[in-house]
């Protein structure tokens, strides 16, 4: 287990208030000037050095990120836009930070924000947080008062004005791009890239996009050196994460942990066990819905992060670990995943607003055993035909965790949907009905 | 995608009153010059807490001449995002998650109880006009599933019993008391906490 003093967010569960001097006691704004004093060159290379990973889902290194804003400022201004648009379900992260730790991500939007040169930092919020939202602004407006933020930030003589916009109720706006769109006050659909967003982002000018986490434990990682973080986890896979664990557990719960810990440990330690006991597991979603669920053989041994998830063809996504026990309906679970990419696809390239659709549906039969055997293939056919091909990551999104199910427990649905092909008119299913068939019992 | 319509019934005009007109133009101020169609969500919210939790067609025109954009993309915003409601929904609005991880956790129990309390349907309005109730997908606080959203509070950790309890309180004319109905006031693992426990007061 992670030792307590390597803990960036101390405050995770609220025991000492969220306010900026309770926080000044974690060591939060303490020697923010010292830190911007050192150059952008620094901070960037620190976070390179760090090997940070952006907690969002795509796991896009941090410090790469930053080096893509234009070194010098031209006509255009750079923007630092914070996607805490968390709608992946399973995911509840970022939720934490916003009431418990505002001033962790005050701060690392100061740093960011120097070190992509930015002036204006635009934090995107889902509408549903409402309450949470107002938390942050509190915490904004406490900031601006004792003047850790505003003109001459901190005293570091850099000026900063951050603003909360909040979102209504779209997932798609958590694609940097659809997000960006939606600031902007349009649809949120997501642009083709290249450009991207880094050159032309929102109004056209240079914007750097990252998720709440990733800049909360920024300031953290300049405190105590890149190496520090980089010694945690292993390899390309460093630091601490705060990991969701719901479903059928004990004790569903938010806890920050190193990355590559086991996933066992995460379920049997933290969140009390699954319901029923370990040999009731039937299955583990790993990284939030998107991501292919993952069968309980492979989890007696399986650690959470983003390369030993990637070789099991799931991903760590937003590290949002569902669990689902031997209690549960399985096909029932993915077609009601399912059924969330259909009502949240925004419906601008076919494949996904079609297909996402006819999966939805087919699923629902397939949970009643209402398909016939050969409409499983045709099913991982259709997510073939969306994943790769539509303009953001959404395609794959939805038809992953189909594709999980279908790689894993394929022997399930093929017994419960054991139909002929070959329609009989008592099954009464009207869009199976092939005519030619029908008409050739005439011939 | 979903499918949204505005009411078939609306009313004639709509005007922000002053307390709304002070908001709109504040947030409008928070984007730069000739930018202000950023501001259109947030005042489709303005619109919506005015006008007892929908928007009706007035509003997204009034609002178009307020920022000096097209009607059609107030309209296109509006019919986008989900969490405007283009029809009358009560002075309380019930949002029940639904999707899987709440799902697992007896989210069909809450919607039982909203069909006993209130109607039979989702988004129709219950016999005194004040509730209507609808599944919607993930609300992000899956750790504390199964929950529902009553307006901008969340009310987290939920069963059938507590749920009708809750919107008893509602249709009373009651406000019930937010957050989790297991007492919890964080998101750590309950009475298994085994992190930060130097950190932790009594």
């Amino acid at each position: 287990m992670l030792k307590d003093q390597d803990r960036i967010f101390k405050n995770l569960y609220n025991d000492k208030g969220s306010d900026v001097s309770s926080s000044q006691k974690r060591g939060d704004w303490v020697n923010t000037k010292e830190i911007i004093d050192k150059g952008r060159d620094w901070i960037i290379n620190e976070i390179k050095e760090s090997q940070l990973r952006g907690r969002g889902g795509a796991g896009f290194p941090t410090g790469l990120k930053w080096s893509f804003a234009p070194k010098e400022v031209g006509s255009r201004p750079h923007y630092l836009v914070i996607n805490g648009d968390e709608s992946e379900p399973g995911t509840c992260k970022d939720r934490d930070i916003l009431r418990f730790e505002p001033h962790k991500l005050i701060e690392g939007c100061l740093i960011a924000s120097y070190a992509v040169q930015a002036h204006v930092c635009y934090i995107y919020i889902r509408g549903e947080y409402f309450v949470d939202g107002q938390k942050l602004q509190a915490a904004i407006d406490e900031a601006y008062e004792k003047k850790l933020i505003g003109k001459n930030a901190a005293e570091t003589g850099w000026d900063l004005d951050i603003y909360i916009h909040y979102g209504a109720g779209a997932y798609i706006c958590g694609e940097e791009t659809a997000l960006l769109e939606s600031i902007e006050g349009k649809k949120g659909q997501p642009r083709l890239k290249p450009p991207f967003p880094a050159l032309i982002g929102l109004y056209g000018c240079p914007t750097i996009i990252n998720n709440v986490e990733t800049i909360a434990v920024v300031p953290t990682i300049l405190r105590k050196g890149g190496k520090w973080f980089a010694s945690l986890g292993r390899e390309k896979n460093t630091g601490t994460k705060i990991f969701c664990i719901s479903g059928n557990v004990n004790t569903p719960c938010n806890v920050e942990e190193e990355m590559n810990i086991p996933l066992k440990e995460l379920i049997e330690v933290h969140a009390g066990g699954v319901v029923g006991g370990w040999d009731n597991l039937q299955a583990v979603i790993p990284g939030g819905s998107s991501m292919p669920l993952i069968p309980k053989e492979k989890c007696e041994s399986l650690t959470m992060d983003f390369d030993s998830l990637t070789a099991e063809k799931s991903g760590l996504g937003t590290a949002g670990i569902v669990v689902i026990n031997k209690d549960q309906d399985i096909i029932k679970c993915m077609a009601r995943i399912a059924r969330f990419y259909k009502h949240e696809s925004c419906g601008q390239c076919t494949p996904c607003r079609e297909g996402s659709g006819w999966m939805w549906r087919m699923l629902e039969r397939m949970a009643k055993g209402d398909a016939t055997k050969d409409e499983v293939d045709m099913l991982g056919d259709v997510t073939n035909q969306i994943a790769g091909h539509t303009i953001c990551a959404f395609g794959e999104g939805s038809s992953w965790p189909v594709q999980g199910l279908l790689r894993h427990f394929k022997k399930e649905i093929i017994e419960r949907n054991n139909l002929d092909p070959i329609v009989q008119k008592k099954n009464n299913i009207p869009y199976l009905v092939d005519q030619h068939l029908l008409d050739k019992k005439n011939a | 995608m979903s499918l949204r319509r505005p009411a078939k019934i609306q009313p004639e005009n709509f005007e922000f009153n002053s307390s709304s007109l002070e908001a709109a133009n504040k947030i409008v101020s928070n984007y730069p010059e000739g930018k202000q169609q950023s501001a259109v969500m947030a005042l489709l919210y303005i619109a919506q807490k005015q006008n007892d939790n929908w928007i009706p067609l007035e509003a997204m025109k009034y609002i178009a001449k307020f920022l000096n954009m097209p009607y059609i993309k107030v309209y296109e915003v509006a019919t986008f995002y989900t969490m405007y409601n283009l029809s009358p929904v009560g002075k309380h609005f019930i949002q029940v998650c639904t999707t899987t991880p709440c799902m697992i956790r007896g989210a069909s129990k809450l919607v039982e109880a909203c069909k006993e309390k209130i109607s039979k349907n989702e988004c129709e309005l219950s016999s005194d006009k004040s509730c209507s109730w609808m599944e919607v997908e993930c609300l992000g606080a899956c750790v504390n599933a199964p929950m529902m959203q009553i307006n901008d509070e969340y009310y987290e950790d939920l069963d059938k019993e507590k749920t009708i309890k809750i919107l008893d309180q509602i249709l009373r004319g009651e406000t019930p008391k937010p957050g989790s109905y297991r007492g919890r006031i964080n998101n750590e693992p309950e009475n298994n906490r085994k992190t930060l426990m130097d950190f932790k007061n009594a």
